[in-house]
């Protein structure tokens, strides 16, 4: 196991050097083609140039390779990487540190994909099981096609959606009236709550979880059916074990593998879909600062986020191969 | 999803495999694939869906005259008039018919997906066969490449590139889909390469002295494009929902355009003063468009892959 932790971390270092490296290339040429965002932000009404030239400065724009189309600005990235590495993400037009920005609202958004990836992991392996045990029966059919229409669902219109009918129409009258009990209202809310932290987040977390839920689903039928073919559930029902220990100590561990890698890449879909839904039920975490920040033009807030994020993915990823190693013996000794 | 049909289909295709004709072994690949496929209604319906958007995004005249950017086509006065049985889809908050809105908004998602599916295809295939092909060193640094490109989320790759441009349209939202998009072509295209590879009438063609050119032209490209196929049908779908979610964040289209993420974006501010159908009726577009082409991936895939059956 030491010996696999050490190879992925050493596998590790150049994707993540690449990855932030690639986000200063996609950034830099873009500033280089269509001019510096300082300017883009006064349009028309531009300060005059003393102005723009300090905000340059504060910013981290004056350096001259960024007036040079095609050219990669390595030495602006190695300084930025020290940066990154003192925890300095920059600042917003308004003067403050991304980091703390970040900082006070990072926990809402974790409460939220807290919530989206308990309920896709435990819905999406429930009904994932329902259907494989009934392979081509009703129950099967039916969740096939429910996933694929939630898969061809994105998450801006889901979220909108539900809005809609959940929040709304469903929602507000709950909320008005005697009968129900108060946290059936607060589940389906409109917006964040600040008087319900948990209650509140319960429908965007549904939202920015369900596409990941038809995924998980899927994923847990096909490699449920797979697995129950295979010889040794075989031997365990011929030693006479019940069905239900079966499936669940033998074929339901082998074939959550999958979907424990799939976890993985799903905390990068998540981290970008949390943009959308507390944009859309205006959750104050992360992922509205970024939306507030693209309506309001704020470049550096953007890559600032975007790199953490990146950092973030990286890194949870990286902890679910070595989850996943630790899950299957038959990684570690590739 | 249509099961019962393709049991019956199963079961009855045992005796016409008797009575011989185009059935049973002397099937190709590909006349394997048709004969899968006309059996199964969910590739009909989905077909048929596809070739109606398609049909809407490149000719959207024939189901609305009047384009809602023409000079004279919104009255302000008819603003947010909700559905009647005259007008059964409503005006838009700019007072443009909605029905006319929707169906000349089809064309801009339609075509960046088109555009998208064109570029990754082309970049994935090629880099893809390159790496499964030649091995080695090309195989690790192009391999490394789309870990790279892998590691940094697809929206917020996006939003970056996107958010610095000034003026966004076809051809910026297209290329920034495109470069955070090829990769999963690539590593597709590099696994069903390495497969085709190792079949014997590779060797054979080698041995016949066929050049790597030649073998790759002839008879990789072909046994392997399949999975290929499938992911770009997908793909269709899903970079049609990637940019209505861009355009929905503001980082898309920008007024006057027409297109099915602003009218989204429109419908869910004014949701909450009762216009209800300012949101549903482009989100009811989006889910259909985004549906059909990913059944008919699906559909694709199943018929692709024998062991499925």
């Amino acid at each position: 196991m030491g010996r696999y932790v050490a190879r992925r971390l050493i596998q590790f270092l150049p994707v993540i050097l690449g990855t932030l490296f690639l986000l200063h290339l996609l950034s830099t040429v873009t500033i280089q083609v269509v001019g510096d965002p300082v300017r883009a932000l006064f349009g028309e009404n531009a300060p005059p140039a003393a102005v723009i030239e300090q905000m340059q400065v504060q910013y981290g724009l004056d350096d001259p390779c960024l007036q040079q189309t095609g050219n990669p600005c390595v030495g602006l990235f190695v300084d930025r990487l020290g940066q990154y590495l003192q925890g300095d993400f920059g600042t917003n037009y308004r003067g403050r540190p991304v980091t703390d920005l970040f900082l006070e609202r990072v926990g809402i958004t974790l409460r939220m994909q807290g919530i989206a990836l308990l309920f896709e992991i435990g819905v999406g392996i429930f009904i994932g099981v329902l259907a494989g045990l009934r392979k081509d029966k009703f129950i099967d059919n039916f969740v096939r096609m429910a996933t694929s229409l939630l898969i061809a669902v994105p998450v801006f219109v889901a979220g909108s959606l539900a809005v809609l009918f959940l929040g709304l129409k469903i929602g507000l009258p709950i909320r008005n009236s005697d009968w129900a009990p108060d946290w059936l209202g607060q589940m389906l809310q409109v917006g964040y709550n600040s008087e319900y932290p948990w209650l509140s987040l319960v429908l965007p977390g549904i939202v920015l979880g369900s596409f990941s839920l038809a995924a998980i689903a899927r994923l847990t039928r096909t490699s449920l059916i797979e697995n129950m073919r295979a010889d040794y559930v075989r031997t365990a029902r011929a030693k006479g074990l019940t069905t239900r220990r079966v499936v669940a100590i033998h074929t339901l561990r082998n074939s959550l593998i999958p979907v424990v890698t799939y976890i993985g890449i799903d905390i990068g879909l998540l981290l970008g879909g949390s943009l959308v839904t507390e944009g859309i039920f205006n959750v104050p975490g992360i992922g509205l600062l970024t939306f507030q920040a693209i309506q309001s033009n704020d470049t550096p807030v953007i890559l600032g986020v975007v790199t953490v994020l990146t950092i973030v993915f990286l890194v949870s990823s990286l902890l679910v191969d070595i989850l996943y190693a630790a899950l299957d013996p038959r990684i570690r000794y590739e | 999803m249509s099961d019962t049909s393709a049991a019956t289909a199963a079961t009855s295709a045992e005796p016409a495999g008797a009575s011989g004709g185009d059935s049973g072994s002397n099937r190709s690949l590909w006349g394997d694939v048709r004969y899968e496929l006309v059996r199964k209604p969910v590739f009909w319906v989905s077909l048929v869906l596809v070739l109606v958007v398609l049909a809407m995004s490149f000719a959207p005249w024939l189901f609305a005259s009047t384009s809602p950017n023409e000079s004279g086509a919104c009255q302000l006065t008819n603003a947010r008039v909700k559905p009647t049985w005259d007008k059964p889809f409503g005006y838009t908050r700019d007072g443009c018919d909605m029905w006319s809105s929707l169906v000349w908004g089809t064309g801009k998602s339609v075509n960046v997906a088109i555009m998208v599916t064109i570029g990754t295809v082309i970049l994935g295939v090629v880099t893809g066969t390159a790496a499964g092909w030649f091995g080695g060193f090309t195989d690790t640094i192009i391999s490394r490449i789309t870990d790279v490109f892998f590691g940094l989320p697809f929206l917020l790759g996006a939003i970056v590139f996107l958010a610095i441009f000034p003026d966004r349209n076809i051809w910026t939202i297209s290329l920034v889909l495109i470069i955070l998009g090829w990769t999963s072509l690539t590593r597709v295209m590099r696994g069903s390469v390495l497969s085709t590879k190792q079949r014997d009438y590779v060797d054979a063609a080698r041995a016949l002295g066929a050049s790597d050119l030649f073998i790759i032209r002839k008879h990789i490209l072909a046994n392997s494009i399949a999975p290929v196929i499938v992911l770009a049908t997908i793909g269709l779908g899903s970079y049609i929902g990637a940019e209505a979610t861009l355009t929905f964040l503001g980082v898309g289209y920008q007024r006057p355009t027409v297109s099915w993420g602003l009218l989204v974006n429109e419908g869910q501010t004014l949701v909450f003063a009762g216009f209800s159908h300012l949101l549903i009726y482009p989100c009811a577009f989006i889910v259909v468009t985004v549906l059909a082409f990913i059944l008919l991936g699906d559909v694709l895939r199943d018929a692709l892959d024998p062991r499925s059956r």
